[in-house]
């Protein structure tokens, strides 16, 4: 098997097991906490979790892809709005700022590393997936849970439903 | 904050009939919110595809990743990629706070704050 099973506990010591994979949400805790904050901030939690199964072959499927990296400066802009650009004319990268991504131990000099159009593309030319949707969508990192559910996020499936695409990757920085 | 856009985005895209597949770093939030199918990268936030200019390493995750849609039965499903960043300091330095660094970020918050109200008064709805 290419992939295992990942069993994620919440409850470790990262200092203790330094393999294990980080806990953001409680260092965000612990960061806003020092700042002065008084209100933890309450992540999206669902119990049920829709899921829509695969209706024809990957091989005959359209794929979008969206980002939460920004063609524009979202530093300038109020509110933020969800954004497409085209697929066959990617930018040198996006702008990603104004996102939470480890700005020590990594960078965003390469496109692929964090938007997949160059593989996707390779693997629609292999046949691997049907076609790559003519747009990627650039989806804002909101802190207000209703604006993403309200706004933006039906914005995505409109587009997605424009460009007729049967599938999505979602790739959050 | 960007897993949880894309996490309650997928479940739109789902709950109107798109699969999707997350690929992604931050797997604590992904769980907590509830997406129907999750590869994890566990990579440093920011490169979920692969190391820059690591094409080899990136036509294996984003192909892996794929292998969701026809491998994936039910939701809450998570996949984790067998590849490793190479080192392990990043987990502990992410958003650490060191003793001497308590009274900036105190000062940071009281400034944050100021200018959040301050956005307030001019009727911008931005919150971070």
């Amino acid at each position: 098997m290419f992939s295992e099973k990942c069993e994620f506990d919440p409850k470790y010591d990262i200092a203790m097991h330094e393999n294990q994979p980080v806990h953001y949400m409680e260092r965000t805790r612990l960061y806003y906490e020092a700042q002065g904050f008084e209100r933890a901030y309450q992540w999206a939690h669902f119990e049920d979790v829709p899921f829509t199964p695969l209706e024809k072959p990957l091989s005959d499927s359209r794929i979008a892809v969206i980002t939460t990296g920004s063609r524009y400066d979202r530093l300038l802009t109020d509110p933020r709005f969800v954004d497409s650009g085209e697929i066959d004319e990617l930018p040198s990268h996006l702008f990603a700022k104004d996102l939470a991504w480890d700005k020590e131990a990594t960078h965003l000099d390469d496109l692929g590393s964090y938007l997949p159009a160059q593989v996707l593309s390779e693997l629609a030319n292999l046949g691997t997936i049907g076609s790559v949707a003519p747009r990627f969508h650039c989806l804002p990192t909101e802190y207000s849970q209703r604006r993403t559910r309200e706004t933006d996020a039906p914005e995505i499936l409109a587009r997605c439903r424009e460009d007729q695409a049967d599938v999505a990757l979602l790739v959050p920085l | 904050m960007c897993h949880q856009s894309v996490g309650l985005t997928a479940r739109h895209l789902e709950a109107n009939g798109i699969p999707t597949v997350i690929l992604g770093s931050a797997i604590d939030v992904i769980k907590h919110c509830g997406v129907p199918r999750f590869y994890f990268v566990d990579f440093p936030l920011g490169n979920p595809c692969g190391k820059p200019y690591d094409l080899e390493m990136q036509r294996s995750i984003v192909g892996a990743a794929l292998q969701l849609f026809e491998t994936v039965s039910e939701p809450r499903t998570v996949v984790k990629d067998p590849n490793n960043w190479g080192t392990h300091e990043w987990r502990q330095r992410y958003m650490e706070i060191k003793p001497e660094d308590r009274a900036r970020m105190s000062r940071q918050g009281e400034e944050r704050r100021r200018e959040r109200q301050r956005l307030r008064e001019i009727g911008h709805t931005r919150q971070d």
